[in-house]
């Protein structure tokens, strides 16, 4: 009898890029769920406008690079991109900006690098940065949480206003947005305000800002389910939290009326997300295990650093594409010994 | 970490790096007790079945053997005999499929079994091996054709000559690897067999221990094992813990002794030496018993075959037949591989031979090992680094390897990859990363080859150019000298030149005539001193003329032998 002959090794493979995707997508829904019960229905249509967006902007390039188009939409990375990005950027961001975005990130920083696995910058991150830069009094202007809001749109008056830019007769943009509490915290600190002073503000919650403060906590929950799942090391959130929460920790030790406790880092903006969800995407991280402390790390760091004295409320997304850019340098530094090399042997 | 050992007694052990736990599969082959092989139709026994030179064969088609005698051997240091596996007749020789990933054919010994088996003289039993020589024992284990047995395939006895004094002796009997258990099946059936092979080894090594080490998913084999201790015994049976691969033989040593073996050196370096079950119990019967390596225990496994098990059968069996025995194939064989499922190469036949190094066939059904899906990117997880048991970064290998950067694929250690098969395992891309190492090893040994070739051919240029300069040089530094020479001559030579022609003519003339007369002197001196042939005494001669005579005869002999053929 004749056989067909492969290399080994002969087993079925219990991982596959589309699972892990999927279980990435997965977590991120209850946080997802969290940002739509506060900010309502916004946060959904960009959910799905982006989801959309990114999968025509996906096959679209694959077919200019003449490659088989249904095994890349299948593998499920353009919607965990789509969902990343949709879930940073504000409820009423006009439509188009939303694709402008995605056209951002899926061709010119993923598919023209070669697709999957070979773009250095994570292509939500940077379209978040595109859209800062490019528009930044829309990507600020944020809606109150829930229980802070005057008038809640519809999803008929959502729809309107972020596909024709109309509002409700009676409403202005000003009447219905709101900075995010980092953005707040931040302009109050720069007219010389004591944070105590500031906290009296109805716009705080217990440590962050109101509403804002337990949408961490379900992106958190997502987190440690991936943890558990092991689709994520924890490495790269731990080192992150850690750098993060060290450098809040020393300056509000130093001085609490001046710099905002650790627990307001961790749970204002996207820290919580970026730790689990952003920092560590494979592609764009280090993969050295030793690498991916430093590089969560001076990530966590480097957030405290650009809230603190930057020029952007929010820091994230510029924190993750400076440490993407140093990703390949830390791994080159931090190969692990391989068995039988250097001084080792013990008697 | 600590483990049980022996009776009782605890023992330290280390970890390596990464490793898996796999579904070990192993009740299927487990379910039956061992089974003997019978005697097929034919025998094909590949004259390499070992690392070294081949071995050439010692008999001629039609010639009769008896089971155990030697059928090929080599001078070569390197290397080891081979022997018939039962009696018959030698009815070939010539080019057969083996069992070897490249799917070529290679020279083979056939013999047709005469169903008598019939034993050839065996070597003296040495029951007494502790008053032996190790001298005696390293022949014996090199001429019972032993070889590592666990798929090495090097020969036992030029591993036991280390040079080096050996602290620890390893018994290899971890059978990481799933579906195998004919080490276990060895270790439960002939506990005896091992136990003495390792006392024979621990007298030629002198080592201060000897650890047999065995998977903790394996605990009848232990039991077996300790009973057949003694009270007194320096050997330790150490359960250690079931994580693939920890059979690999660098893994082993980590595991028992935390001590690694240098890269690119030998476990003799760390003081270790590690032979695993089969080739210790192959080594007890070839000293204790006399017999040759002739037959091995065999796993036959997988959905693919309809009644699993493992068998007792003589070297040189045909897969096909082997697998007949057991039932033959069931549903739809996909894959039929020597060796385990992580690291064993897939056979194109089952044509194929039974060889000293094979411990398993086992024939996957498209359930088992679907058939792999397109590789897709990699996505840079380090799943692979994380499971590498040499802790290299498989990712990065993988990038060079692809890129035939093979200078940065070695600057990653590409040769110290083991090709264990973790990474692809655990790839979520399905990247098949052990072909690209294997891959990118034999580019780099061709490039070395070549680059070895380059470099003597342009040593041998640079030689013949400098030589040729040199002579050049020498040349010109002649003619100079003689240029100079004739320049400054002319004061000199001028006071004699101031006579006549005639007397350049006499001088010549003299000189001439002064250098025939030393000649003539040494003539007759040298007819003087007497030849060592001369001034012979009569008893002398006599002898001389006898081997004249005899040669003489001898020459005329064979100038009749050499004419007959053609008469």
């Amino acid at each position: 009898m004749e056989f067909h002959t492969l290399s080994s090794p002969h087993t079925q493979r219990p991982n596959r890029v589309d699972r892990i995707m999927l279980q990435v997508a997965l977590a991120l829904l209850p946080g997802t769920a969290a940002l739509t019960f506060y900010f309502g229905w916004g946060v959904l249509v960009n959910v799905v406008l982006a989801i959309v967006s990114a999968l025509v902007f996906e096959a679209l390039a694959i077919r200019l690079r003449k490659r088989p188009v249904m095994p890349v939409l299948l593998d499920l990375s353009a919607v965990v991109t789509a969902m990343l990005f949709a879930v940073a950027i504000p409820p009423l961001l006009p439509w188009w900006q939303v694709v402008l975005g995605m056209a951002f990130a899926i061709i010119m920083v993923k598919q023209m690098y070669g697709g999957l696995g070979y773009n250095p910058f994570n292509p939500a991150m940077a379209a978040y940065v595109l859209l800062l830069v490019s528009y930044p009094v829309e990507m600020t202007s944020w809606l109150p949480p829930a229980m802070l809001a005057e008038h809640t749109l519809t999803l008929p008056q959502i729809l309107t206003f972020k596909f024709t830019g109309s509002l409700p007769a009676d409403l202005t943009l000003d009447a219905i947005t709101m900075a995010t509490p980092l953005d707040e915290m931040r302009t109050s600190l720069d007219l010389n305000r004591m944070i105590s002073e500031i906290r009296l503000s109805p716009l705080w919650g217990d440590f962050g800002g109101l509403g804002w403060e337990w949408v961490g906590n379900w992106f958190l929950l997502g987190g440690v389910w991936m943890l558990y799942k092991r689709t994520i090391t924890w490495q790269i959130p731990l080192a992150f939290l850690a750098g993060l929460v060290g450098m809040a920790a020393l300056f509000w030790l130093f001085d609490a009326e001046r710099y905002p406790s650790p627990l307001f880092h961790l749970f204002s903006g996207g820290a919580i997300l970026c730790a689990f969800f952003i920092a560590t995407d494979p592609v764009t991280a280090c993969t050295t295990r030793a690498g991916q402390l430093i590089y969560g790390g001076a990530m966590g760091v480097l957030v405290y650093i650009i809230r603190t004295w930057g020029g952007y409320p929010e820091a994230v997304a510029f924190a993750v594409l400076m440490m993407n850019m140093a990703a390949p340098s830390i791994d080159y530094y931090t190969r692990p010994r391989t068995y039988g090399h250097g001084e080792v042997n013990r008697e | 970490m600590h483990a049980e050992s022996k009776k009782g007694k605890t023992r330290e052990l280390w970890r390596f790096h990464g490793g898996l736990h796999l579904p070990d599969q192993k009740e299927l082959s487990l379910q039956r007790p061992l089974r003997q092989a019978s005697l097929p139709k034919r025998l094909v026994l590949p004259l390499q079945q070992h690392i070294g030179a081949p071995a050439q064969p010692m008999v001629a088609v039609g010639d009769r053997v008896l089971k155990g005698a030697m059928i090929a051997d080599s001078a070569s240091p390197v290397t080891a005999p081979l022997h018939a596996p039962t009696s018959g007749t030698v009815v070939e020789i010539g080019e057969y499929p083996i069992p070897h990933p490249s799917g070529l054919a290679d020279l083979c010994i056939v013999i047709e079994p005469d169903g008598l088996e019939a034993w050839s003289e065996l070597p003296q039993p040495i029951s007494d091996f502790r008053s032996v020589d190790n001298q005696t024992l390293l022949q014996r284990i090199r001429d019972a054709g032993i070889v590592g047995m666990g798929g090495a395939t090097f020969p036992a006895a030029v591993k036991l000559n280390p040079g080096k004094p050996i602290k620890t002796l390893i018994i290899n009997g971890a059978e990481c690897e799933p579906y195998i258990t004919c080490d276990d099946r060895l270790m439960r059936d002939f506990a005896d067999r091992v136990v003495n092979g390792a006392r024979i080894l621990q007298q030629m090594l002198q080592s201060e221990e000897c650890l047999i080490a065995v998977e903790d998913n394996k605990p009848e084999a232990i039991l077996a094992l300790f009973q057949q201790l003694g009270a007194e015994e320096t050997i330790e049976v150490v359960r250690i813990p079931t994580l693939y691969p920890s059979g690999g033989e660098k893994q082993l040593i980590r595991i028992l002794t935390g001590r690694e073996v240098p890269s690119s050196g030998l476990p003799a370096q760390v003081g270790v030496i590690c032979h695993n079950v089969s080739t210790t119990a192959a080594i007890a019967e070839a000293v204790l018993e006399g017999r040759p390596l002739i037959s091995r225990l065999v796993t036959l496994s997988g959905e693919g075959i309809r009644e699993p098990g493992n068998f007792h059968a003589p070297l040189g069996i045909l897969a096909s037949d082997l697998i007949a025995q057991a039932g033959g194939y069931r549903g739809e064989p996909q894959q039929l591989i020597l060796g385990g499922p992580m690291m064993g190469f897939d056979l194109a036949t089952d044509r194929a031979p039974l060889t000293k190094g094979a411990n398993c066939l086992l024939c996957l059904t498209a359930k088992e090992a679907p058939r792999p899906e397109p590789a897709k990117a990699c996505i840079r997880c380090g799943r692979c680094a994380d499971v590498c048991p040499a802790n290299l970064l498989p990712q990065q290998l993988y990038w060079y390897s692809r890129a035939k950067d093979l200078e940065n694929a070695q600057d990653y250690n590409l040769f110290d990859c083991i090709e264990c098969g973790c990474c692809s395992h655990v790839c979520p891309s399905h990247i098949p990363l052990v072909q690209y190492y294997r891959y990118a090893k034999a580019e780099s040994w061709a490039m070395e080859q070549t680059r070895r070739e380059s470099e003597l051919a342009k040593q041998r240029h640079d030689f013949r150019v400098s030589r040729l300069e040199r002579l050049e040089a020498e040349r010109k530094a002649k003619l100079r000298k003689k240029k100079e020479a004739l320049k400054s001559k002319p004061p000199v030579a001028k006071k004699p030149q101031a006579g006549k022609d005639g007397d350049e003519k006499a001088a010549k003339q003299a000189a001439i005539e002064a250098a025939m007369k030393r000649a003539a002197e040494k003539k007759t001196k040298q007819q003087l001193k007497p030849k060592n042939t001369q001034n012979l005494t009569p008893a002398q001669q006599a002898q001389i003329e006898a081997a004249d005579k005899r040669r003489n005869s001898a020459a005329s002999n064979r100038g009749q032998q050499d004419s007959e053929p053609s008469n």
